[in-house]
Protein backbone atom coordinates (compact mmCIF):
# COMPACT_ATOMS: atom_id res chain seq x y z
CA UNK A 1 0.00 0.00 0.00
CA UNK A 2 1.19 3.09 -0.42
CA UNK A 3 2.05 5.92 1.51
CA UNK A 4 -0.27 8.89 1.99
CA UNK A 5 3.14 11.09 1.78
CA UNK A 6 4.59 9.45 -1.36
CA UNK A 7 1.07 9.59 -3.11
CA UNK A 8 1.35 13.28 -2.55
CA UNK A 9 5.43 13.64 -3.67
CA UNK A 10 3.78 11.78 -7.05
CA UNK A 11 1.10 14.35 -7.27
CA UNK A 12 3.22 17.20 -7.18
CA UNK A 13 6.07 15.10 -9.60
CA UNK A 14 2.81 15.06 -11.80
CA UNK A 15 1.71 18.75 -11.92
CA UNK A 16 5.26 19.70 -12.18
CA UNK A 17 5.97 17.22 -15.39
CA UNK A 18 2.64 18.84 -16.59
CA UNK A 19 3.58 21.88 -15.84
CA UNK A 20 6.41 22.14 -17.80
CA UNK A 21 9.06 20.68 -16.22
CA UNK A 22 9.60 16.99 -17.98
CA UNK A 23 12.92 16.29 -16.24
CA UNK A 24 10.45 15.65 -13.41
CA UNK A 25 9.62 12.55 -14.73
CA UNK A 26 12.21 10.71 -14.29
CA UNK A 27 11.67 10.77 -10.95
CA UNK A 28 8.58 9.91 -11.14
CA UNK A 29 9.55 6.84 -12.69
CA UNK A 30 12.11 5.64 -10.90
CA UNK A 31 10.19 3.08 -8.51
CA UNK A 32 8.85 1.79 -10.77
CA UNK A 33 11.08 0.87 -13.41
CA UNK A 34 11.71 -2.62 -12.13
CA UNK A 35 7.85 -2.87 -11.77
CA UNK A 36 7.16 -1.81 -15.42
CA UNK A 37 9.91 -4.58 -16.35
CA UNK A 38 8.93 -6.89 -15.06
CA UNK A 39 4.93 -6.73 -16.16
CA UNK A 40 6.22 -6.70 -19.50
CA UNK A 41 8.14 -9.64 -19.03
CA UNK A 42 5.80 -11.83 -17.35
CA UNK A 43 3.66 -11.47 -20.55
CA UNK A 44 6.23 -11.93 -22.81
CA UNK A 45 8.98 -14.02 -20.93
CA UNK A 46 11.64 -12.81 -23.84
CA UNK A 47 14.11 -9.88 -22.22
CA UNK A 48 14.53 -7.98 -25.21
CA UNK A 49 10.85 -8.07 -26.16
CA UNK A 50 9.92 -6.86 -22.38
CA UNK A 51 12.51 -3.72 -22.41
CA UNK A 52 11.74 -3.05 -26.01
CA UNK A 53 7.35 -2.75 -24.32
CA UNK A 54 8.68 -1.30 -21.28
CA UNK A 55 10.11 1.62 -23.45
CA UNK A 56 6.88 1.79 -25.26
CA UNK A 57 4.89 1.87 -22.48
CA UNK A 58 6.77 4.24 -20.33
CA UNK A 59 6.95 6.51 -23.69
CA UNK A 60 3.15 6.79 -23.93
CA UNK A 61 2.97 7.37 -19.96
CA UNK A 62 5.16 10.46 -20.14
CA UNK A 63 2.72 11.79 -23.39
CA UNK A 64 -0.58 11.03 -21.72
CA UNK A 65 0.55 11.89 -18.06
CA UNK A 66 -1.67 15.28 -18.60
CA UNK A 67 -4.98 12.60 -19.27
CA UNK A 68 -4.03 10.77 -15.52
CA UNK A 69 -7.15 11.86 -13.24
CA UNK A 70 -5.43 10.35 -10.31
CA UNK A 71 -8.62 8.02 -9.99
CA UNK A 72 -6.13 5.68 -9.46
CA UNK A 73 -2.75 5.35 -8.22
CA UNK A 74 0.45 6.27 -10.39
CA UNK A 75 1.82 2.72 -10.26
CA UNK A 76 -1.42 1.41 -11.22
CA UNK A 77 -1.97 3.07 -14.07
CA UNK A 78 1.38 2.73 -15.66
CA UNK A 79 0.89 -1.21 -15.12
CA UNK A 80 -2.09 -1.08 -16.84
CA UNK A 81 -0.27 1.17 -20.04
CA UNK A 82 2.33 -1.78 -19.73
CA UNK A 83 0.34 -4.49 -19.50
CA UNK A 84 -1.52 -3.03 -22.43
CA UNK A 85 1.46 -2.87 -24.51
CA UNK A 86 2.57 -6.17 -23.54
CA UNK A 87 -0.80 -8.06 -24.74
CA UNK A 88 -0.68 -6.09 -27.83
CA UNK A 89 2.77 -7.07 -29.01
CA UNK A 90 1.78 -10.49 -28.26
CA UNK A 91 -1.15 -10.14 -30.46
CA UNK A 92 0.43 -8.87 -33.29
CA UNK A 93 3.11 -11.63 -33.19
CA UNK A 94 0.67 -14.36 -32.33
CA UNK A 95 -1.47 -13.53 -35.56
CA UNK A 96 0.68 -15.75 -37.99
CA UNK A 97 0.39 -18.41 -35.68
CA UNK A 98 -3.23 -18.91 -36.04
CA UNK A 99 -3.21 -19.20 -32.15
CA UNK A 100 -6.19 -16.98 -30.03
CA UNK A 101 -4.49 -15.66 -26.81
CA UNK A 102 -8.39 -15.59 -25.42
CA UNK A 103 -8.47 -19.03 -25.97
CA UNK A 104 -5.26 -19.57 -23.55
CA UNK A 105 -6.97 -17.29 -21.51
CA UNK A 106 -9.58 -19.19 -20.45
CA UNK A 107 -9.35 -20.38 -16.76
CA UNK A 108 -7.99 -23.76 -16.19
CA UNK A 109 -11.12 -25.85 -15.76
CA UNK A 110 -11.79 -27.87 -12.38
CA UNK A 111 -10.07 -27.48 -9.00
CA UNK A 112 -6.38 -27.84 -8.21
CA UNK A 113 -5.25 -29.74 -5.41
CA UNK A 114 -1.21 -30.03 -4.18
CA UNK A 115 0.47 -32.37 -5.53
CA UNK A 116 3.94 -32.66 -3.42
CA UNK A 117 3.60 -32.98 0.69
CA UNK A 118 6.91 -32.34 1.06
CA UNK A 119 7.74 -29.87 4.59
CA UNK A 120 10.56 -27.86 3.59
CA UNK A 121 12.73 -25.56 6.25
CA UNK A 122 11.81 -22.17 5.32
CA UNK A 123 14.08 -20.57 2.83
CA UNK A 124 15.09 -17.37 4.18
CA UNK A 125 14.86 -14.26 1.70
CA UNK A 126 18.59 -13.39 2.06
CA UNK A 127 19.39 -16.59 0.03
CA UNK A 128 17.96 -14.28 -3.04
CA UNK A 129 21.14 -13.29 -3.35
CA UNK A 130 22.14 -16.61 -5.01
CA UNK A 131 21.57 -16.91 -8.40
CA UNK A 132 20.05 -20.33 -8.38
CA UNK A 133 17.61 -19.59 -5.81
CA UNK A 134 16.67 -16.59 -7.89
CA UNK A 135 16.42 -18.47 -11.43
CA UNK A 136 14.15 -21.90 -9.95
CA UNK A 137 12.03 -19.05 -9.12
CA UNK A 138 11.78 -17.75 -12.27
CA UNK A 139 11.21 -20.57 -13.82
CA UNK A 140 8.59 -21.22 -11.27
CA UNK A 141 6.73 -18.34 -12.67
CA UNK A 142 7.62 -19.29 -15.97
CA UNK A 143 6.44 -22.41 -15.64
CA UNK A 144 2.58 -21.13 -15.13
CA UNK A 145 0.22 -20.21 -18.48
CA UNK A 146 0.16 -16.60 -19.06
CA UNK A 147 -3.03 -15.78 -16.60
CA UNK A 148 -1.90 -17.69 -13.78
CA UNK A 149 1.45 -15.65 -14.59
CA UNK A 150 0.14 -12.32 -14.70
CA UNK A 151 -1.39 -12.58 -10.88
CA UNK A 152 1.32 -13.65 -9.19
CA UNK A 153 3.52 -10.83 -10.79
CA UNK A 154 0.45 -8.20 -9.67
CA UNK A 155 -0.37 -9.80 -6.37
CA UNK A 156 2.63 -11.26 -4.85
CA UNK A 157 5.78 -9.30 -7.32
CA UNK A 158 4.23 -6.18 -7.12
CA UNK A 159 1.87 -6.42 -3.99
CA UNK A 160 -1.11 -4.79 -5.85
CA UNK A 161 -3.98 -4.87 -4.07
CA UNK A 162 -7.19 -7.55 -4.97
CA UNK A 163 -9.13 -3.98 -6.06
CA UNK A 164 -6.27 -2.85 -8.46
CA UNK A 165 -5.39 -6.06 -9.73
CA UNK A 166 -8.96 -6.65 -10.87
CA UNK A 167 -8.64 -3.42 -12.63
CA UNK A 168 -5.56 -4.08 -14.31
CA UNK A 169 -6.82 -7.55 -15.56
CA UNK A 170 -10.52 -6.16 -16.30
CA UNK A 171 -12.04 -9.17 -14.66
CA UNK A 172 -14.17 -9.10 -10.89
CA UNK A 173 -12.11 -9.97 -7.44
CA UNK A 174 -13.28 -13.36 -6.99
CA UNK A 175 -11.97 -14.81 -10.37
CA UNK A 176 -8.26 -12.46 -8.91
CA UNK A 177 -9.22 -15.03 -6.25
CA UNK A 178 -9.20 -18.00 -7.43
CA UNK A 179 -6.45 -17.73 -10.12
CA UNK A 180 -4.28 -16.86 -7.30
CA UNK A 181 -5.01 -19.62 -5.51
CA UNK A 182 -4.14 -21.91 -8.05
CA UNK A 183 -0.74 -20.24 -9.50
CA UNK A 184 0.69 -20.35 -6.07
CA UNK A 185 -0.17 -23.69 -5.56
CA UNK A 186 0.70 -25.02 -8.66
CA UNK A 187 4.20 -22.68 -8.02
CA UNK A 188 5.04 -24.82 -4.58
CA UNK A 189 4.24 -27.82 -6.38
CA UNK A 190 7.19 -26.60 -9.13
CA UNK A 191 9.46 -25.62 -6.32
CA UNK A 192 8.82 -28.48 -3.66
CA UNK A 193 10.85 -30.98 -5.45
CA UNK A 194 13.84 -28.62 -4.54
CA UNK A 195 16.01 -26.65 -6.43
CA UNK A 196 18.81 -29.16 -7.43
CA UNK A 197 15.53 -31.55 -8.04
CA UNK A 198 17.36 -33.36 -4.63
CA UNK A 199 14.30 -32.97 -2.89
CA UNK A 200 11.49 -35.77 -2.35
CA UNK A 201 8.86 -35.33 -5.20
CA UNK A 202 5.27 -36.25 -5.64
CA UNK A 203 5.39 -38.32 -2.22
CA UNK A 204 3.94 -38.47 0.80
CA UNK A 205 5.02 -36.26 3.56
CA UNK A 206 8.36 -36.43 4.43
CA UNK A 207 10.78 -33.80 6.41
CA UNK A 208 13.11 -32.38 3.99
CA UNK A 209 16.17 -29.53 4.46
CA UNK A 210 15.73 -27.40 1.33
CA UNK A 211 19.26 -25.89 2.21
CA UNK B 1 -17.83 -24.62 22.22
CA UNK B 2 -15.54 -26.68 19.89
CA UNK B 3 -14.74 -26.02 16.85
CA UNK B 4 -16.59 -27.68 13.42
CA UNK B 5 -14.15 -29.87 11.51
CA UNK B 6 -13.08 -28.93 7.88
CA UNK B 7 -11.61 -31.26 5.74
CA UNK B 8 -7.78 -31.24 3.90
CA UNK B 9 -9.94 -30.46 0.77
CA UNK B 10 -11.38 -27.70 2.65
CA UNK B 11 -8.43 -26.37 3.45
CA UNK B 12 -6.48 -26.36 0.59
CA UNK B 13 -9.08 -24.53 -1.58
CA UNK B 14 -9.11 -21.95 0.92
CA UNK B 15 -4.80 -21.45 1.81
CA UNK B 16 -4.64 -18.46 -0.56
CA UNK B 17 -7.20 -16.75 0.82
CA UNK B 18 -6.03 -17.61 4.31
CA UNK B 19 -2.40 -16.10 3.82
CA UNK B 20 -4.49 -13.14 2.30
CA UNK B 21 -6.99 -12.73 5.22
CA UNK B 22 -9.57 -12.92 3.15
CA UNK B 23 -11.75 -15.22 5.36
CA UNK B 24 -13.88 -15.31 7.55
CA UNK B 25 -13.01 -15.25 11.36
CA UNK B 26 -15.16 -18.71 11.76
CA UNK B 27 -13.31 -20.02 8.91
CA UNK B 28 -9.61 -18.96 10.21
CA UNK B 29 -10.30 -20.88 13.33
CA UNK B 30 -11.48 -24.15 11.71
CA UNK B 31 -8.11 -24.00 9.43
CA UNK B 32 -6.35 -22.88 12.79
CA UNK B 33 -7.34 -25.96 14.17
CA UNK B 34 -6.83 -28.48 11.22
CA UNK B 35 -3.66 -26.87 10.84
CA UNK B 36 -2.72 -28.40 14.95
CA UNK B 37 -3.01 -31.53 13.31
CA UNK B 38 -2.34 -32.14 9.67
CA UNK B 39 1.08 -32.37 8.66
CA UNK B 40 -0.13 -32.27 5.01
CA UNK B 41 -1.59 -29.20 5.29
CA UNK B 42 0.95 -27.45 7.47
CA UNK B 43 3.03 -28.16 4.59
CA UNK B 44 1.07 -26.82 1.85
CA UNK B 45 0.19 -23.27 3.96
CA UNK B 46 4.13 -22.79 5.16
CA UNK B 47 5.72 -23.92 1.86
CA UNK B 48 3.13 -21.79 0.15
CA UNK B 49 3.45 -18.54 2.63
CA UNK B 50 7.43 -19.29 1.84
CA UNK B 51 7.03 -18.62 -1.70
CA UNK B 52 4.76 -15.39 -1.82
CA UNK B 53 7.46 -14.28 0.31
CA UNK B 54 10.64 -14.75 -1.82
CA UNK B 55 8.40 -14.10 -4.80
CA UNK B 56 7.13 -10.64 -3.09
CA UNK B 57 11.03 -9.76 -2.07
CA UNK B 58 10.97 -8.27 -6.05
CA UNK B 59 14.77 -9.14 -6.38
CA UNK B 60 14.04 -12.24 -8.37
CA UNK B 61 13.76 -10.06 -11.42
CA UNK B 62 16.99 -8.64 -12.39
CA UNK B 63 16.74 -5.73 -14.98
CA UNK B 64 18.66 -6.67 -17.77
CA UNK B 65 22.59 -4.26 -17.61
CA UNK B 66 21.60 -0.76 -18.81
CA UNK B 67 17.95 -0.74 -18.97
CA UNK B 68 17.65 2.31 -16.95
CA UNK B 69 20.17 4.40 -18.63
CA UNK B 70 18.72 3.27 -21.90
CA UNK B 71 15.60 3.95 -20.86
CA UNK B 72 15.85 7.53 -19.71
CA UNK B 73 17.89 7.94 -22.91
CA UNK B 74 14.80 7.15 -24.92
CA UNK B 75 12.70 9.16 -22.63
CA UNK B 76 15.60 12.23 -22.95
CA UNK B 77 15.36 11.89 -26.97
CA UNK B 78 11.28 12.46 -26.58
CA UNK B 79 11.97 15.33 -24.45
CA UNK B 80 13.94 17.04 -27.05
CA UNK B 81 13.35 15.71 -30.41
Amino acid sequence: MAQPQLESTEAELIRRVCGGEPQAFEELLRPYERLVYATAISILRNPADAEEVAQEAVLKAFSKLSSFRGESRFSTWLVQITYNEARMKLRKERQHLYESIDREQQDQEGEYWPRDFADWRPIPSELLEREELREALQNGINSLSPMYREIVILRDVHSLSLKDTAAVLGIPEGRVKTRLHRARLQLRDFLAPGFDGSWSSGQNYRKVRAW
Amino acid sequence: MSTIEISCVEVWREISNYLDGEISVELRERMQAHFGVCEHCTAVLDGTRNIVQLVGDGRIFRMPDGFSERLYKKIHERRSP
